[in-house]
């Protein structure tokens, strides 16, 4: 079943869980999943039934919007990760040293 | 190659075959902007916002400088403004590292730091905040700036169009947009068959952990239109290219650049064979020896500990 990654601001819909399996052939449907066993993250998620903006969903590290959006295609080993859009910059922080 | 100063001698830097990383039918080259004066692409970037915005009469003769960055963008804006005469203010988060304090510093850059809870966005509300309280100041703010792109699409695309005129796709990172976007715009209209990818850097929980989807943010400048695909790119992957480079073909580079490498090693199999691809290396290695990015050691251990930074 493919594999959803759920950003931390999130996984308070999925009892804190960062993996959540979901089955489905598309990311769509794999979401439909998702938010059926997690109503919570639907209103997170989506806007007016589009991926809300601030928020990059990638099926093998590729963002969805460059593939087939919702309709693109998942498999059984497939990593759908969901992120937060993160500004740029070459900010270097000294963490985690 | 003789100058009259450091403001001229930015841009024309080396564009490097990397023969030993290459994958088997394809050829990477390296865009190295480190070999800049103030050591990244974000010479080119600042030169454009100061000297756009002299030639639109935005910046008067001594008028103060303000800018959100304690990074390369900041590094670039302070020689430059040193010489041409403007004071700086660079706003930064207060744990930025202390290299960089020095530096700007040095340069004679005044200092505001914003609340280190708030990242980056912190200091963008800041100087937000002090530019709007202040109309003496200005704030080219590269994020939001054309500027920013346009020294790409006039001066780092036409480098490599001259450099390498079959070339087929071209990868950068993505952090303000400005190079995908300028280098982009500028090799589709030479040749609209050139693909065009965008490098995402991918952190660990602890960078994303705090924000709030509400407070995301797609800078102005980025074109997604340009883009035939953005990838993400772990630190582990982008530590390990980074270190292949250095190992395999002597150059010492920016965690960022290797993960620019990983896409374009990744993409060359959409590309006919005997292809040609770039790669842009924003920086050299330098700034970032103190996160122990090249310290000997285990590299899943090594990328763990800088997965929480933000090394592009």
């Amino acid at each position: 079943m493919p594999l959803v990654r759920i950003p931390t601001v999130l996984r308070k819909h999925t009892d804190g869980a960062a993996k959540v399996e979901a089955d489905g052939a598309t990311v769509g449907e794999v979401f439909d999943q998702l938010v059926a066993r997690h109503p919570g993250l639907g209103d997170d998620l989506f806007a007016d039934g589009q991926v809300r903006g601030f928020i990059n969903v990638y099926v093998d590290d590729e963002d969805i919007r460059y593939v087939s959006g919702l309709d693109t295609p998942v498999e059984d080993d497939t990593e759908v990760a969901i992120m937060p859009a993160v500004a740029g910059g070459a900010e270097l922080p000294s963490v985690g040293r | 190659m003789r100058f009259g100063d450091i403001s001229q001698a930015i841009g024309n830097t080396p564009l490097v075959g990397l023969p030993r990383l290459s994958p088997d039918g394809y050829t990477l080259y390296l865009k190295l902007e480190g070999e800049n004066p103030t050591g990244s692409v974000k010479d080119r970037v600042a030169k454009y916002l100061i000297e756009q915005a002299e030639r639109y009469g935005q910046l008067q003769p001594g008028q103060r400088v303000l800018e959100p960055t304690s990074g390369n963008t900041g590094i670039g804006l302070a020689a430059l403004c040193k010489v041409k005469g403007y004071p700086l203010t660079c706003v930064m988060p207060e744990n930025t590292s202390e290299e960089r304090t020095q530096l700007l510093t040095m340069f004679g850059v005044d200092i505001v730091f914003s609340p280190a809870n708030e990242g980056s966005n912190g200091s963008v509300r800041l100087a937000q905040q002090f530019a709007a309280d202040d109309p003496t100041v200005f704030m080219p703010f590269q994020y939001g700036n054309p500027a920013n792109a346009l020294a790409h699409y006039e001066t780092t695309g036409p480098e490599i169009i001259a450099d390498l005129p079959d070339v087929a796709a071209f990868v950068a990172g993505l952090g303000t947009g400005g190079s995908v976007t300028g280098v982009g715009k500028r090799l589709k209209a030479w040749n609209p068959h050139v693909r065009i990818f965008a490098a995402e850097p991918e952190y660990g929980d602890l960078v994303y952990g705090l924000r709030n989807l509400d407070e995301g943010y797609v800078p102005e400048v980025l074109d997604q239109e340009v883009l035939d695909s953005r990838i993400k790119v772990d630190s582990l992957k982008a530590l390990t290219w980074t270190r292949r480079l250095a190992e395999e073909e002597g150059i010492f580079a920016g965690v960022s650049t290797g993960a620019s490498l990983e896409v374009a090693a990744r993409v060359c199999k959409r590309l006919p064979e005997g292809s040609d691809v770039v790669a842009m290396s924003p920086d050299g290695g330098w700034k970032y020896l103190s996160t122990g990015a090249y310290a000997p050691g285990n590299v899943e251990e090594i990328a763990t500990s800088i997965s929480g930074t933000l090394w592009a």
